[in-house]
């Protein structure tokens, strides 16, 4: 008998947990679709699925009264989405390149996009199915990974800027310089990665990120390996406890992100150093075998309509390509002086690098790391 | 020796089959990508230029050493307290034991940065009381702090396991022929115990020496382990072959210093069953 108590119990509390979280997950924000551009009622795409492989986090999902766009899509559409992700470029390119799985949609950024390209890993895309990228600002278009506008939807894009907290910082900093000053000696975070950190050092030193130069790298390494004892740790997302706590004074990361922690922590405050600082851009590209290319680019259609693009911009806080919603008056962070500065900043795009540029830079970090 | 019959294979089979595919099939690519170049040809330079890597290999194996020296010290008197206490006892201690493990590895790591930042919960008590600020985080401690935290289970339960099931009237029959608590612990506890004494420093030790996360979360990303520098070479350099290479020597040293820790359990089975 006390065993069929517990059980009823336990049940019990399981059906309580299952009736909490759907509480959490009901979406709360319905789309109006009547707002809608494109036509999505394309009968001979329903019931099949699409596989969507995107950066952790980069898409409006619901949460906290956000238009949940999948769903959205999926009941507009009656297509399957098949959602994943990754946290890095690099990730993403292993997973696809061990041939494991097969995507429709990928977000790669502009350097592995270049590279993408050339090792014939994505396919054009047919534009006379995305109308809405003429909404795409000409910003955005032509740019270097994809000259030709055929591979590539831009998504969004960002600058990396120095984040500092004006309670612990004296005065206005405006160079990477400061990621050195022995003033604030273990309360400097450094990117952990390579390709970010090496492009800060070599901004100060005023080289090309880009560089084929052994030499500029090796400089670039010993600057690195000269800051190392003022760094108090190498963090990629724990950035936001580290800055939001007060736990660290100083830190490079994307403009975006700031704006993120800004919310948290009022005291921080941003700046794009005078040296020149490193801009990407996240495109939707459809690679070469997917499975379903026609649902694909009707998810990249869907993904540049202005109702749900306005809904992504929100939700990411960054720099959006998509010229209505700049417009849009709904759009919060419009004019934001963080995403869209009013002076010139000097920025450089990361390229693919050969690769033996490629092996020596990761040689380089090595040593960085050991030292 | 007897044949095995049909329904034995049988049975068998899934695991041969699961063992085949993740376990032989990928040593066997981590023993071709170490010896191979890029383009495929075989070369012995990823295992030449390891040397560079010594200065990592000794301190992972220090660390794991040290994680796993505290495991045994804080594992065997629990063991030994929670085999000798009563059933109903046990259970709720095992409980204790368990229920961390219940919660994602990543996040019960991730939870120490928050307990042990400058501005942390910790460093806030100090500060509270007096002491004053400790730098904990991003230092040796911090790593090695975690992998004890994390891997003590896998010491307290091989040995638990094996005090439950010592034989009590050994250790009457030693007091009664005059042996004092430290004599009955050498002679008859200790040997009693040590195959479970064994699986638990492999099982602390193998992934405390192969760890990355604990190290890049804990310890700042500022020194690199093993573990870090073969992720590295997966997840960002791309270099497959140096990554095989370090896995393999890795590899290596840990199925070394196994072989010299079953030494010291010839006759006993359960340290036979490692291998």
């Amino acid at each position: 008998m006390k065993k069929i108590i517990s059980v009823v119990l336990v049940l019990a509390l399981c059906a309580g947990l299952f009736a909490l979280s759907g509480c959490g997950g009901t979406q709360t924000v319905e789309l109006d679709t009547s707002k809608l551009v494109g036509n999505y009622d394309v009968p001979e795409l329903r019931g099949t699925e699409i596989n969507v492989y995107n950066w952790g986090e980069y898409i409006s999902d619901g949460s906290e009264d956000t238009l949940n766009v999948i769903q959205a899509f999926e009941d507009l559409t009656g297509i399957q989405v098949n959602y994943t992700m990754y946290d890095s470029n690099e990730d993403m390119y292993a997973k696809m390149k061990s041939g494991g799985a097969s995507y429709d949609v990928v977000f790669p950024s502009d350097y592995m996009i270049a590279r993408m390209i050339e090792e014939g890993m994505l396919q054009t895309i047919d534009f006379a199915n995305v109308p809405n990228y003429s909404y795409i600002s000409e910003d955005f278009k032509d740019l270097y990974f994809d000259p030709d506008n055929a591979y590539s939807v831009p998504y969004t894009g960002g600058m990396v800027g120095l984040i500092y907290n004006t309670t612990m910082v004296e005065g206005t900093p405006d160079s990477w310089e400061i990621m050195w000053d022995e003033a604030y000696s273990g309360q400097i975070l450094m990117f952990n990665n390579p390709r970010d950190a090496f492009g800060i050092a070599q901004f100060l030193l005023g080289q090309s990120v880009n560089t084929t130069d052994a030499a500029q790298w090796q400089a670039a390494a010993d600057k690195l390996i000269a800051q190392k004892p003022v760094v108090q740790s190498y963090v990629m997302d724990e950035v936001f406890d580290k800055m939001e706590s007060g736990e660290a004074a100083i830190a490079a990361y994307y403009g975006g992100d700031y704006l993120t922690m800004a919310d948290i922590n009022p005291d921080l405050a941003f700046v794009y150093p005078k040296e020149g600082t490193n801009i990407f851009v996240d495109s939707m590209c459809i690679p070469a075998n997917a499975n379903n290319k026609a649902a694909a680019e009707l998810f990249i259609n869907f993904m540049c309509e202005p109702e749900i693009a306005l809904a992504n911009a929100e939700y990411l806080c960054y720099l959006c390509p998509h010229t209505a919603v700049l417009e849009d008056e709904r759009y919060t962070l419009r004019g934001n002086e963080v995403l869209y500065p009013q002076q010139e900043v000097k920025t450089e795009y990361f390229y693919n690098l050969d690769r033996d540029t490629q092996d020596l830079l990761s040689r380089l970090w090595e040593q960085v790391k050991l030292a | 020796m007897k044949k095995t019959s049909l329904t034995a294979k049988l049975v068998n089979a899934p695991y041969i089959v699961w063992s085949i595919l993740f376990i032989l099939a990928p040593m066997i690519m981590v023993v071709y990508y170490a010896l191979t170049d890029r383009d495929g040809n075989f070369t012995l330079s990823n295992l030449t230029s390891l040397s560079e890597y010594t200065e990592t290999f000794g301190r992972s194996i220090w660390y794991a050493f040290l994680a796993t020296v505290i495991c045994l010290l804080l594992s065997y008197p629990l063991a030994y307290i929670m085999a000798r206490s009563k059933a109903s006892r046990q259970r709720t201690l095992m409980m204790l034991i368990m229920l961390p493990m219940w919660m994602n590895f990543l996040i019960r790591t991730y939870s120490w940065i928050t307990i042990l930042n400058n501005t942390g919960i910790l460093n806030t008590l100090f500060e509270a009381i007096g002491i004053g600020r400790v730098q904990m985080i991003n230092t040796p401690g911090a790593v090695i702090l975690g992998m004890v935290y994390n891997f003590l289970p896998y010491m307290v339960l091989p040995i638990y396991s094996v005090m439950c099931k010592l034989d009590q009237s050994l250790i009457e029959a030693a007091q009664d022929l005059g042996c004092n608590g430290r004599a009955v612990l050498k002679t008859v506890i200790f040997p009693q115990s040590l195959p479970g004494v064994i699986s638990g420093i492999t099982m602390v030790f193998v992934p405390s020496v192969s760890t990355f996360y604990i190290s890049q979360k804990l310890g700042g990303g500022k020194f690199m382990l093993v573990g870090d520098a073969i992720e590295m070479q997966f997840q960002s350099a791309y270099n497959y072959n140096l990554g095989a290479a370090l896995s393999l020597v890795l590899m290596l040293m840990i199925v070394i210093c196994m072989l010299i820790m079953n030494r010291f359990t010839d006759n006993s089975e359960e340290g036979a069953m490692l291998f």
